[in-house]
């Protein structure tokens, strides 16, 4: 059972936390350090920037990745850019004032401490991204070059064309190689955590399945470090990757670990809208478009169908202009969210089905000119001209919000660790830094600093007094989990229904998106608390999985995420559910000001909410870890 | 629309795989063309035939993960963009579409259309990269690095690994995909320490891997979806020559 949550915030002012917790936390001694074998499960930012640091240093590492190489995890997609402090533009930054936009841009749902931490290491993530031979766009004169993103009022964006995500994934896909050739790293590429391991109280080690062969494997180590990414795909349609799932989290849930805000999930909006049934995935049209484009609707709802063209400057509503005139284009990424789904719900949405708004870049290019235009963004015009078939540099982009981020992610505390012992959760996965509501640019940040800077300053904290401990793969507890694991896929591919995978998922994923996406309310929430039990019962009954264990079998990989995201979708709406308040990207109907913003309950719910897992068929016990705020001053969020 | 397929089927490795028929119809124009395996993909689930495997992962051009030969073409006829990003209605309505893996001595085939790339993750084990230590970074705008050149390394770096640049090569070379990776490092000054020690050693290990050599027929570069230049090419030469005559001079 556990007691009271204790985030082991360091003691003394906020800006001295993270070197006095480092001054006196223990420590693993050089010549021991190839005594502890760590297993690192995903190998994007966060968890390949942890693998190659930690085998840097001198443990023993195994990485796992389902992807055919690390370097092909789900950070490589992210495009517009990481946040840093250096205020190179003279504008005014500092790492008090991205500690302060971030926690703001959170909605106040996120710790001091960690948020402060985040802002003081992004300066040295630019200096080690640097140091790697990472491109970031330079300025004639031969210095870094930055631009600016939503939610901020200075320019701290740091970025390479629009393809900074994979810039930074190779960099560090690059450093773990170099670690992959020192032999202190063992990478095992497209093999899937099925199970943690628990002994005596602690996390020792893995259960996992090679995607290629269907070889049922135990591995034992002195720590575990979940780096495995959110969980947006239990929507089915989201920017994420067709592989992100939720599998590895939700067993570390199912062994002990707590899930904390798993309503939080982020609506980005700037996506290109859904064009038909058969979409597989949603793409994403960067943020940073919104530095030059301007976003609007017609003003009214008769000039919808007519050609962007014909709508004349009276006739359109530059809606975000209007509403936030001091951010305009760059409010937040919650707030723009749902202000389009407000203009689309009034019926002045554009494009097929009226789910789309207007960004354009007329007024950009008439200003700066279409090369500079197409320096800028060029690559992000490409894509939306193979989607769509159409030009943005003539007509206007059509977006509209989707699935993008998920804040929430399992508990963890100042050093990142679990409330399971030795579990340590990176990155996407946990559910540190971004409160309600991620900024642009921030996922970059807090994945590396965490990879990079923080776990190998924290780790060495619990591993001290580990010495020796670690179990052997023989012990029960592992045979245990191994069979359970090989039940469980036994009995997926004997159930032998009628329904493909596709359609319980993109079943789910609707009544997700209507419940439980850009905004809910309790009505909703508690009908899909009765209907994801009947989807769940129903796909075992009924779901169609061919082939055998003993192979590479794509429809049994995914037959098993499948099955994780509808359990864990129960658990999003019953955090949705007890969170009675608006914050940040969680949207309740019943709570919200005159104007339609989000209305927060600091008095009951300025928390982070942790669920412990307590049984198949049993409620999940809630645990509250309070927010305390020194430094900063609650306030309802303003960008007008 | 209607198509005709010819899809290669094999069951692993060691067993020789074969053309197989299939027919898929009503498809929308919109539909994207691993889309339309995924129908196709539902329909023989429906009929109790085991899936097409086949690889994809981010469906956005930029993981590298799929790695499809259409119609003899890697990536199919859309250049530059993966094969994830080729939407139907680049094809003509009835046609016949033969759907192959990148066929490449080096790249074993795992399963039907999915094949074995990490000779390509050796290559980069053996030096590409640049030994920088967490925590021992300079000030980053400490280093200035003209505008051009880092232009030109971002050129190279936007590499998405993904092999159809030996899939193309008639020689079944993957010379563009080490280019850009050496010319990436060795454009930055960051790279210069380790710049000739890089080059032998990338050189050495894609050799060993069993890729061929290049003789200029540039297919690569008309097919590779990051539009790297095959001039790259030119730059690895130049910088395995430099770092050739120095070992061999004694510097």
């Amino acid at each position: 059972m556990i007691g009271t949550l204790d985030p082991k915030i360091p003691p003394g002012p906020l800006a001295q936390k993270w070197r006095s917790h480092r001054d006196h936390s223990r420590l693993v001694s050089p010549n021991n350090r190839r005594k502890f074998d760590i297993i690192v499960v995903g190998s994007g930012l966060a968890g390949g920037s942890a693998a190659a640091t930690l085998g840097e240093l001198g443990y023993r590492v195994k990485c796992f990745c389902f992807q055919d190489s690390a370097r092909r995890a789900h950070s490589i997609a992210a495009q517009g850019g990481i946040n840093a402090a250096k205020n190179y533009q003279n504008d005014g930054d500092s790492v008090y004032r991205l500690f302060h936009d971030t926690i703001k841009g959170g909605d106040f749902r996120s710790r001091e401490a960690n948020v402060y931490r985040l802002a003081e290491i992004s300066n040295n993530i630019i200096d080690q991204c640097v140091a790697q031979g990472v491109p970031f766009a330079r300025e004639y004169g031969g210095l870094l070059a930055n631009r600016s993103f939503g939610g901020a009022q200075v320019s701290r964006t740091f970025y390479a064309r629009g393809q900074t995500g994979q810039q930074l994934l190779l960099g560090c896909y690059q450093a773990l190689c170099r670690q992959i050739a020192r032999d202190t790293v063992r990478m095992f590429p497209q093999t899937e955590m099925l199970d943690l391991v628990i002994v005596d109280g602690q996390a020792k080690g893995i259960i996992t399945r090679s995607l290629c062969s269907g070889k049922i494997d135990r591995h034992a180590a002195d720590a575990v470090v979940l780096a495995t990414g959110g969980y947006g795909n239990v929507f089915y349609l989201s920017t994420n990757a067709r592989g992100c799932n939720v599998t590895a989290t939700y067993r570390a849930y199912k062994r002990g670990a707590l899930f904390a805000n798993p309503a939080f999930t982020q609506i980005h909006p700037t996506c290109i809208p859904v064009s038909g049934e058969h979409q597989s995935k949603l793409t994403l049209m960067s943020e940073s478009l919104r530095n030059d484009g301007r976003v609007w609707v017609p003003k009214r709802k008769e000039d919808r169908d007519k050609p962007p063209g014909e709508i004349p400057e009276q006739e359109r509503d530059y809606y975000l202009e209007r509403k936030y005139p001091s951010y305009g284009n760059l409010a937040p990424r919650d707030i723009s969210s749902r202000a389009a789904k407000e203009v689309c719900d009034e019926g002045r949405g554009v494009g097929p089905g009226g789910r789309g708004v207007y960004l354009d870049f007329a007024d950009a290019i008439k200003r700066l000119g279409e090369d500079t235009i197409r320096e800028r963004y060029g690559n992000l015009f490409e894509v939306y001209e193979k989607i769509t078939g159409e030009n943005a540099y003539k007509v206007p982009m059509r977006i509209y919000p989707a699935v993008h981020y998920t804040m929430g992610g399992l508990w963890v505390d100042y050093d990142l660790m679990s409330n399971v012992p030795g579990l340590f959760v990176i990155g996407e996965a946990n559910f540190s830094d971004h409160g309600a509501n991620r900024l642009g640019a921030s996922a970059l940040m807090q994945g590396l600093a965490d990879g990079y800077f923080i776990l190998p300053n924290t780790l060495p904290n619990y591993l001290a007094s580990q010495m020796g401990k670690r179990p052997s793969p023989d012990f029960p507890e592992f045979e245990n989990a191994e069979n359970e694991v090989r039940a469980r896929i036994e009995r997926l591919l004997t159930v032998n229904g009628t329904r493909s995978l596709d359609s319980f998922h993109r079943e789910l994923g609707v009544l997700l998106w209507d419940q439980c996406g850009m905004s809910r309310h309790e009505k909703g929430l508690r009908e899909s608390l009765q209907k994801i039990p009947e989807l769940r019962e129903q796909f075992w009954r009924d779901v169609r999985v061919l082939g055998s264990d003993e192979d590479f079998n794509q429809s049994l990989e995914r037959a098993g995420r499948v099955a994780d995201f509808l359990e864990f979708a129960e658990l999003m709406c019953m955090d949705a559910l007890e969170r009675d308040e608006s914050a940040g990207a969680h949207f309740r109907e019943e709570h919200q000001t005159a104007d339609g913003e989000a209305l927060r309950d600091d008095e009951h719910h300025a928390a982070v909410f942790a669920w412990e897992f307590q049984g198949n068929g049993q409620p999940p016990k809630l645990h509250r870890e309070p927010l305390r705020f020194e430094t900063v001053h609650l306030t309802q969020r303003s960008y007008k | 629309m209607n198509f005709k397929l010819k899809i290669w089927r094999q069951t692993n490795a060691q067993t020789p795989g074969k053309l197989v028929d299939y027919d898929v119809r009503d498809i929308s124009p919109h539909t994207s063309f691993l889309e339309m395996l995924d129908i196709l993909n539902e329909q023989l689930l429906g009929r109790g035939e085991e899936p097409i495997a086949f690889d994809s992962d981010c469906r956005e051009g930029i993981c590298g993960t799929c790695a499809l030969t259409v119609n003899g073409e890697a990536h199919g006829p859309d250049h530059p963009g993966a094969v994830c990003e080729l939407y139907m209605r680049k094809f003509r309505d009835g046609a016949t579409i033969t759907i192959e893996p990148f066929r490449v001595g080096a790249f074993p085939i795992v399963k039907d259309l999915v094949i074995d790339r990490s000779p390509l993750d050796r290559i980069v084990q053996a030096g590409g990269f640049i030994s920088a230590r967490a925590g021992s970074a300079p000030e980053a705008n400490s280093i200035l690095i003209p505008k051009h050149d880092a232009d030109l390394a971002m050129e190279a770096a936007a590499c998405i690994g993904c092999g159809a640049c030996a899939a193309a090569c008639p020689n079944g070379s993957a010379m563009l995909f080490t280019a850009a990776k050496v010319s990436h490092l060795s454009l930055l000054p960051q790279g210069y320490p380790e710049r000739e020690s890089r080059v032998l050693k990338m050189v050495r290990v894609m050799d060993a891997e069993g890729f061929g050599n290049c003789t200029n027929t540039y297919e690569c570069e008309a097919v590779c979806p990051a539009e790297i230049s095959a001039s790259f090419i030119a730059k690895l030469n130049r910088e395995y020559a430099r770092a050739r005559l120095r070992k061999s001079a004694g510097e």
